[in-house]
């Protein structure tokens, strides 16, 4: 983008005889059809979509009518029916996460192209983890409710597939940043490629991993919250059969609680994190 | 004694040691056992073997509901992004006195701290069945994921350029176009971009609990056990996916936006 600006300084040569401009005209055309195609996108969407605005007028009302019912808030309900499935929640997020990333190292190891120089098995890594991402977590929890049942496994395979890919994408981008020097010395001694991975890789990755593993962590509490609206486990069964049931002062319960682990997940996640990276 | 070349540390290995108790713990609570594994997997060969070959049973739902996503996506998008331009100006401390960044800084933590599944089961509620209570469900969790980051770029700007324009004593808006936006505007785009990208995600999800899209139909076939045009729902899922991810990466190549980052 500095070139036209360095090109009319020239000493000898001619004025400026080109006009400096940001964008080569192939950019401008670029940008113009992306314009023309989102906004088509959009009005088209606008037109097609399906939408009942009498539904709209009266959301206020409805709202106020979702309130009423829940406040107060059922807080007796708590011990009875909330804090077992709570810790169940916080359970399949850990369990989850720590399947993951025994799935996901691998499949890093294998998509990173200066560690496996082999083009194919890199692209069939990718490929897996990016069908892993694609697929949504409460997609996934439908899939192993019919594997396994109904219940808590269902809900912790589900969390663990949805991570790999993301685990898995950013700990392979994370070990081709990787410096070389150390691997060189250390390959240059002849060590096995087990010891070159542990003594000159893991070393340089570890604290991309940590904070990879945390941060999915965190966000693996929140999704588990909600699997068990498909039957797989955790707090959201309780939340399914309270709606069911429009006992809407003990939804109130669980979205209140739901909304505290979810902070105090995050605040442990900062703290943590200031410590050991 | 010689020193050793890597050191070993203790409390690293006990922390090895209580996190894998723990693990195991929680294992235990859950009722996760080898044996349900392995009748699991029997029941998932069951499973996986009524998934294939793939059927599309309702070829006319399942091209509304993928349609319906997509559409809940765009305009979720749409309307996420601008929401969040302003929101995000208003959530900076540097541009902002406190008594305006300060509630709007807690409506965007809200936005962010409920899970979509849960948000659109209050729109629901509020807005009834149907592609409305996706899109508000979506343009919530984009003013919250746009909003947040926008905030922290702008915090994170030079304040250089914002004073010169300042001293020349030009109006409010002439400040933000001249001394904020030519500093974030290539980031927005960039978090615009990845939302598409989480909105697409999450449109083929919230048919679950009713707020439209492909996740009613895909729903709807897991309880009647079709199994097989489960199955076709989800690789077309994954195909709609991949193509928006592509997508979104040509966006950010023709606007020349920094393309690295988590596309999660």
């Amino acid at each position: 983008m500095t070139e036209p600006a360095t090109l009319s300084t020239e000493p000898g040569g001619l004025p400026a005889s080109r006009p400096w401009t940001r964008f080569t005209p192939i950019e401008r055309a670029g940008r113009w059809l992306l314009l023309v195609i989102l906004v088509a996108a959009v009005v088209l969407s606008i037109r097609h979509v399906e939408v009942i605005p009498e539904f709209l007028w009266d959301a206020p009302a409805q709202m106020q009518d979702l309130l009423t019912r829940m406040w107060p808030i059922d807080w007796a309900f708590y011990l009875d029916g909330v804090h077992q499935p709570l810790l169940e929640t916080m359970h399949i997020a850990s369990l989850g996460t720590a399947m993951s990333i025994l799935l996901a190292v691998p499949l890093g190891i294998l998509s990173a192209g200066n560690i496996v120089r082999s083009k194919p098995l890199n692209l069939v890594a990718r490929l897996l983890l990016v069908a892993s991402r694609s697929v949504n977590s409460l997609i996934w929890a439908l899939l192993f409710v019919g594997v396994f049942g109904p219940g808590a496994l269902a809900g912790t395979v589900a969390i663990a597939f949805r991570s790999i890919g993301f685990v898995g994408k950013l700990i392979g981008e994370a070990l081709e940043e990787c410096d070389t020097k150390p691997v060189e010395a250390l390959q240059a001694t002849g060590a096995s490629p087990m010891t070159v991975l542990l003594k000159a890789y893991w070393p340089q990755l570890s604290p991309t991993f940590w904070s990879v593993a945390l941060f999915r962590w965190d966000i693996n509490v929140r999704e588990s919250a909600v699997l068990g609206l498909v039957g797989a486990g955790g707090i959201g069964m309780a939340l399914d059969s309270t709606m069911n049931l429009f006992q809407w002062d003990r939804v109130s319960l669980i979205l209140a609680s739901i909304f505290l682990i979810v902070l105090l997940a995050e605040v442990l996640v900062t703290a943590v994190r200031k410590r050991i990276i | 004694m010689a020193p050793l070349a890597f050191e070993r540390k203790p409390l690293v290995w006990l922390g090895w040691a209580i996190g894998l108790a723990y693990l195991l713990f929680a294992a235990a609570q859950l009722d996760i056992t080898w044996a349900r594994f392995i009748l699991g997997l029997d029941n998932g060969a069951k499973f996986l073997g009524r998934m294939f070959p793939p059927a599309i049973l309702q070829p006319d739902s399942m091209a509304r509901g993928l349609l319906e996503s997509l559409e809940i996506s765009i305009l979720a998008s749409f309307l996420g992004v601008v929401l969040a331009l302003p929101i995000g100006i208003f959530g900076a401390r540097n541009l902002m006195p406190s008594w305006v960044t300060l509630p709007i800084r807690g409506l965007v933590a809200v936005c962010r701290s409920f899970h979509p599944v849960i948000v659109a089961i209050i729109f629901v509620k509020a807005v009834g069945f149907g592609a409305m209570a996706g899109i508000l469900t979506l343009t919530v969790a984009s003013i919250g994921f746009i909003g947040k980051l926008f905030t922290e770029a702008i915090e994170e700007i030079s304040p250089k350029q914002v004073e010169a324009v300042r001293a020349t004593g030009a109006p409010f808006v002439s400040l933000l176009t001249y001394g904020v936006f030519p500093q974030v505007m290539s980031r927005f785009v960039g978090f615009a971009s990845y939302q598409v990208d989480s909105n697409l995600r999450n449109s083929t999800m919230v048919g679950i609990v009713g707020a439209g899209g492909i996740g009613g139909t895909l729903f709807s076939a897991f309880q009647r056990y079709d199994y097989d045009f489960v199955c076709a729902i989800v690789l077309a899922i994954v195909a709609m996916i991949m193509v928006g991810e592509t997508g979104a990466r040509w966006v950010r190549k023709i606007l020349g936006v920094d393309a690295r980052g988590s596309d999660d």
